[in-house]
C-alpha cells in the first residue's frame, strides 16, 4: 500500500469521501476551511458523489447537519474555534436529536484576544453537548478517526454525533504521509447507513425534538443519551477491532507509550503529545522510566482504562492545552475525578497548562516537568498547579507593552 | 390570483385536520390561522419549528398534526428545513426514498424568531433558493413570554417591557418588505379572520417551488389584552381599518388582494384592545392617535396614487 502525503485537514476530507457520506453542510472557519474546499472540489468535479450547502453561519450549519442526519442520510461537517462556538447551541440540540453524524473539528484558541493558533478551549466547550470526542495526534489518525466514528455514530446501541479533533496548524496544515485505504475496504468496515425510524417520510409521520413538560420525562431522556454515550466505550472497543482487522492500523480509545513499567508518566491529548513522546525517548535514554498516556476517546471518558493504566504509578503530570479560569486544567481535573479512591491510583497527580494559542513546549519543559514531577513522588509534596511561561516571553511581552505605550503618547502629545 | 379550488366561503374545508385540545389560550389567532393553513396542506407536511408559543402544540407524547415535526431552536429552523429538503432529495435522487413519500417543508415560527433571531437564517435560506413554506404567525411580541416587545411591536404598544404612558417607543419592522426585497418566490400576508383570502394565497403558495413566505397577523387575548371571543372581529378590524393590509409578492409585483374601500378609523381597532387603552384613558392622546391615523393613511396613499 503506498502512502500520500496529506495534511491533517486533506486527511478529514478523505475520511469523509471514502465514508461516503451524502451531504456535507459547510461554513468556512480558519483552519478548518481546506477541508470543504476540498470536498466541495471533489463534488464539483464529479469525483465524489453527495451534496454540499454553504449556510451562513455555523449555527445554521450544524442544525442543518442534525436535520439532514434525522432526516436518514450520511452526513459530515466541519468547523473551528469561534465556530464550535457560535453552534453550541445546537451541538447540544442535535446530540439531544440522536443525530449521528461526524463533525471535524479543527482545534483552535478562542477569543479574546483573538488568534488563529491552536489550543482545546474550543473543544473542552463542547465537553458536556453529548457529542462523543475523539482526538487525533497524526493525518494516518484523523483519516481513521473519521471511518471510526461514523461507525460508532451510527450504531444503534449509541446513535450520537462524534467530534473527530485534530490540532490547527500543527495537523491541519502539515503534510505526513498517510495511507488511503481502498474504498472496497472502507465498504466491508463501514456498511451503509440504516437510519432505522430516523427519518421523515409522507407514509409514517413523526415528531421529533418535541417539548417535555417537567422533569420526569426530561431526566428519562437526559439520562438516555447519557447512557448511549457509556455504551459507546464497549462499542469503541468491537469497532477499533474490527478497523485493526480490516486495515492492519489499531487505534486504542486510550494510547499507551513505554507505560508499563514506566513510574512517572506525562498524560497529554492531540498533536503536542507527539512532543511528549519523543521526551519520552531521550528521558529513557537517560535512564528514567518515564511513560505517556494519550487519551483518544474523551467523551465518552475511559476512566476505567485510564485507571488500570495509570495505577501504580508514583507520578502523573497531565499537561493542559486549555485553561478553565479559575480553575485549571480541565484534563487533570477529570483525571483527577477517575482515578480517586480507586486502588493503586498515583499519589501524585500534577497540574501543568501550557500550548495556549499555538505556544510551543520544549523537550526541555517536558524534562522539567518529569523531574518536578518526580521530586513530588519522592517527598510527598505536591506543587501547585504550573502555567508554562519563561521569563523569555515575559520580557518579550514586556516589549510588546512597552510599544503600546510608547505609540500611545506619540498619539497623544500631537505631531 | 390563481383561486384553484377556493372560490366562494362555502369552498373552506368544513372538516379539520389539525387535532383539538391544544395548550394554545383560547381566541388565539396564531392557532386559528395555522388551523387554516393545515387544512389546505395537510398531512404531507414537515413542520420544523423555531421557539415561540407554537413550540406547546407538539408537547411528548401528543400532537396536534397528522403529518411531522421537528422542533429546532429559536434562530436556525430555516436551517433545519434545508437540511431536510435536501436530505429527502438526495434520498428520492438515490431512489431510497420513493417520489410519493417526499414531504412539504414547512418552517413554523413566531415574529421573535422572523423579525429578529432568524431573520439572518431565513435571509440566507431565501438566497439558496430553498424550496420551503415559511409560516410566521406575528402576535407583535415575545408573547410565549408574557409579550415583551420585538420587531414585530407597533408604534405606541404597552407590552411588558414598554409600559410608559406613551407605550412602545418604536416602529412596526416591515418583514413583508425585507423578505420581498430577496425575491423569493410568493410572500404573503394573512389574517385567520380573513378566511377565503388565506386559503387562497396558501394554495397559490403550494403550487409553486421555491420559498414561499406567509406573515399572519395573530391577534393575542393575553398579549394584546382582550376578551378571547373578540379575536376574530379584532382580526377583521385590523384589515377594515387598513392597518394589516393584506397582499402578496410575486413575479417582482406587489398586489393588494383586499383593499378597504371604506376605511374604519385606526381607533375602533385600538380602542379594543387593552395593550392601547393609555390612548383613550384617562384622556385621549390625539395627537398620537393621530399619528397612528396619520401613518396607515399615507401607506394607502402610496397604493392608491
Amino acid at each position: 500500500m503506498t502512502r500520500t502525503l496529506l495534511t491533517g485537514n486533506g486527511a478529514a476530507a478523505w475520511g469523509a469521501r471514502l465514508a461516503r457520506v451524502d451531504y456535507v453542510p459547510a461554513f468556512p472557519i480558519t483552519p478548518q476551511t481546506e477541508i470543504i474546499e476540498t470536498i466541495a472540489d471533489w463534488i464539483d468535479r464529479g469525483e465524489m458523489p453527495g451534496r454540499t450547502v454553504t449556510l451562513e453561519s455555523e449555527h445554521s450549519m450544524i442544525t442543518a447537519a442534525g436535520a439532514a442526519a434525522t432526516s436518514g442520510v450520511r452526513v459530515f461537517t466541519a468547523t473551528s474555534s469561534q465556530g464550535l462556538l457560535y453552534g453550541m447551541e445546537m451541538l447540544y440540540t442535535v446530540a439531544g436529536w440522536r443525530a449521528p453524524f461526524v463533525m471535524a473539528n479543527v482545534s483552535r484558541g478562542l477569543a479574546a484576544p483573538i488568534t488563529l493558533e491552536p489550543d482545546h478551549n474550543d473543544i473542552m466547550a463542547a465537553r458536556d453537548s453529548g457529542f462523543l470526542q475523539i482526538h487525533c495526534a497524526s493525518c494516518q489518525e484523523v483519516l481513521d478517526s473519521v471511518l471510526i466514528a461514523y461507525r460508532l455514530a451510527e450504531d444503534h446501541r449509541v446513535r450520537l454525533p462524534v467530534i473527530v479533533n485534530l490540532d490547527g496548524f500543527y495537523l491541519s496544515f502539515t503534510r505526513e504521509p498517510v495511507e488511503i485505504p481502498a474504498p472496497d475496504a472502507v465498504g466491508s468496515f463501514l456498511l451503509p447507513y440504516d437510519a432505522e425510524s430516523t427519518q421523515f417520510r409522507a407514509s409514517t409521520p413523526t415528531s421529533q425534538a418535541v417539548a417535555v413538560l417537567g422533569g420526569t420525562p426530561y431526566s428519562y431522556f437526559r439520562y438516555e443519551n447519557h447512557l448511549a454515550a457509556l455504551n459507546a466505550i464497549p462499542v469503541y472497543e468491537e469497532v477499533a477491532e474490527a478497523f485493526a482487522g480490516v486495515f492492519g492500523r489499531r487505534h486504542e480509545a486510550v494510547e499507551a507509550y513505554r507505560c508499563e513499567d514506566a513510574e512517572i508518566v506525562f498524560v497529554m491529548i492531540g498533536s503536542f503529545a507527539s512532543k511528549a513522546r519523543e521526551a519520552v525517548d531521550r528521558l529513557r535514554e537517560a535512564g528514567q522510566a518515564v511513560g505517556l498516556v494519550r487519551p483518544r476517546l474523551l467523551r465518552p471518558f475511559p476512566g476505567e482504562r485510564l485507571q488500570h493504566l495509570l495505577a501504580g504509578k508514583q507520578g502523573v503530570a497531565v499537561i493542559d492545552q486549555n485553561i478553565s479560569m479559575g480553575m485549571g486544567g480541565v484534563l487533570h481535573t477529570e483525571l483527577a475525578a477517575a482515578l480517586y479512591g480507586k486502588a493503586a491510583a498515583p499519589p501524585v497527580l500534577l497540574s501543568f497548562i501550557g500550548g495556549l494559542g499555538g505556544r510551543d513546549i520544549t523537550p526541555e519543559e517536558l524534562y522539567d516537568i518529569a523531574a518536578v514531577t518526580c521530586q513530588a513522588a519522592e517527598d510527598g509534596v505536591i506543587p501547585p498547579p504550573q502555567l508554562l511561561f519563561t521569563r523569555e516571553e515575559l520580557r518579550e511581552v514586556r516589549k510588546l507593552q512597552a510599544i503600546a505605550h510608547e505609540e500611545r503618547n506619540k498619539l497623544e502629545s500631537g505631531p | 390570483m390563481n383561486e384553484g379550488r377556493f372560490k366562494r366561503m362555502k369552498d373552506l374545508p368544513s372538516t379539520h385536520l389539525l387535532g383539538t385540545g391544544t395548550p394554545m389560550c383560547s381566541g388565539c389567532g396564531g392557532l386559528e390561522a395555522i388551523r387554516e393553513i393545515y387544512d389546505v396542506l395537510g398531512p404531507g407536511t414537515v413542520f420544523v419549528n423555531a421557539a415561540g408559543c407554537m413550540t406547546l402544540l407538539a408537547v411528548y407524547p401528543f400532537t396536534p398534526f397528522r403529518g411531522s415535526w421537528l422542533y429546532t431552536a429559536m434562530a436556525s429552523a430555516p436551517a433545519g428545513a434545508q437540511g431536510i429538503r435536501d436530505a429527502l432529495d438526495i434520498l428520492i435522487e438515490q431512489q431510497r426514498l420513493p417520489v410519493g413519500e417526499d414531504l412539504e417543508v414547512v418552517v413554523l415560527t413566531g415574529d421573535g424568531a422572523a423579525y429578529g433571531m432568524g431573520l439572518s437564517s431565513t435571509s440566507a435560506a431565501i438566497e439558496r433558493d430553498l424550496d420551503f413554506l415559511y409560516i410566521c404567525y406575528d402576535n407583535e411580541g415575545y408573547g410565549n413570554t408574557g409579550q415583551q416587545f420585538s420587531g414585530a411591536t407597533p408604534h405606541a404598544a404597552r407590552t411588558a417591557t414598554s409600559k410608559g404612558p406613551l407605550g412602545f417607543a418604536g416602529y412596526k419592522k416591515d418583514l413583508f418588505a425585507i423578505w420581498a426585497a430577496h425575491k423569493p418566490a410568493y410572500v404573503a400576508t394573512v389574517i385567520g379572520s380573513e378566511p377565503l383570502d388565506l386559503v387562497r394565497k396558501i394554495e397559490k403558495a403550494r403550487q409553486l417551488k421555491g420559498p414561499r413566505l406567509i406573515i399572519a397577523l395573530a391577534p393575542c387575548p393575553p398579549g394584546w389584552d382582550f376578551d378571547p371571543r373578540e379575536s376574530a372581529d379584532i382580526g377583521k378590524l385590523a384589515v377594515t381599518t387598513g392597518v394589516w393590509p393584506l397582499k402578496e409578492y410575486s413575479d417582482g409585483k406587489v398586489v393588494h388582494t383586499k383593499i378597504p374601500r371604506q376605511r374604519q378609523p385606526v381607533a375602533a381597532y385600538l380602542e379594543k384592545q387593552g395593550r392601547f387603552a393609555h390612548l383613550f384613558k384617562p384622556q385621549r392622546n390625539e395627537q398620537l392617535l393621530q399619528e397612528l391615523q396619520n401613518s396607515v393613511d399615507s401607506y394607502w396613499a402610496e397604493i392608491e396614487s
